[in-house]
């Protein structure tokens, strides 16, 4: 199963209708899509606006590959599940998000190569064209780093 | 000691919950945007506030009351947040009640920091960004990441 996701706030149709297209051509029966909208109809996907967060934990249990905005919160559930995902970052000129932060966690993503980052839908058409499984996800750590833990932990101690 | 752990949902959520080992062994209450997010914690109590963002005023008052009335019910020690209005609120008037405050702005925040990691900065006692190049003398330290 392929599960698309959008996020908790905003919808994401350029995302949302390049991977509808793509399932459609490619005659994948098997993507489940967050959309994030109520007006966007997707046709040859399985969808739905909002998934609570128990529902959204297991479709990325459930998921052989995730794909996904450029979002903080499904980068890291897909890592703490070690579930290959592909990020597509939004665009503010295109009305996607506030600003453009989302490209440059993609591109720091990139850079870390624990995740796949699509900077386009073209891109994104292509990774999935090419019949790779992303089979082999990166990792994380179960906790934030040490460093951090002791910070807080130093502040709480003295306070 | 008591400390009040907030974050509105989605990444900010997530990240969280990635500093629950430091937060252990005190009396730890979470706020957040979603009630579905008592299925990520071990018990631990949680409430819900409404989200909102700055092109909602009214969401932000509404948003403001409900963090008052948290903070009159738990009288935290420590509050610690990774952002977005909610944690803003919790620790700009958790100052006001005596509590020390820790915002870690939100990883997501590569190029510079959030606008509200940047506005509510003076009132944090620890400000951390989770990006060493974003560190700077008045402002925000670099003390590690979720990651």
């Amino acid at each position: 199963m392929i599960f698309v996701t959008v996020g908790t706030q905003l919808p994401f149709d350029r995302l949302i209708k390049a991977v509808d297209g793509w399932a459609g051509k490619a005659e994948r029966k098997d993507v489940f899509a967050q959309t994030g909208s109520e007006t966007l109809t997707p046709s040859h996907i399985d969808w739905v606006p909002w998934l609570d967060p128990v529902g959204f934990r297991q479709r990325v249990q459930e998921a052989s590959l995730i794909i996904a905005h450029a979002g903080m919160g499904s980068v890291l559930t897909a890592l703490e599940f070690s579930k290959p995902i592909i990020v597509l970052p939004r665009r503010s000129a295109l009305g996607e998000h506030r600003n453009d932060h989302q490209l440059a966690t993609a591109r720091w993503l990139a850079e870390q190569g624990r995740v796949e980052v699509a900077m386009d839908e073209d891109d994104l058409l292509r990774m999935l064209d090419s019949g790779d499984d992303y089979s082999n996800p990166g990792t994380i750590r179960e906790w934030a780093s040490e460093e951090l833990l002791e910070a807080i932990r130093g502040f709480l101690a003295s306070s | 000691m008591k400390v009040l752990a907030v974050a509105s949902g989605g990444g900010h959520w997530i990240q969280l919950l990635r500093l629950r080992p430091a937060l252990a062994g005190n009396d730890v209450t979470f706020v957040t945007t979603d009630p579905g997010y008592r299925e990520y914690l071990d018990g631990e109590p949680l409430l819900v506030v409404n989200d909102a963002n700055r092109w909602n005023k009214f969401g932000l008052v509404l948003l403001a009351l409900r963090i008052l009335l948290i903070l009159l019910k738990t009288r935290p020690d420590v509050v610690i947040s990774t952002g977005a209005a909610p944690g803003f609120f919790a620790l700009r008037l958790g100052r006001l009640f005596g509590a020390r405050t820790i915002w870690i702005d939100s990883m997501a925040n590569v190029e510079k920091l959030s606008m509200s990691g940047e506005r509510i900065g003076r009132h944090a006692d620890l400000w951390l960004t989770q990006w060493a190049h974003l560190a700077r003398e008045d402002g925000p330290s670099y003390r590690g990441s979720v990651l």
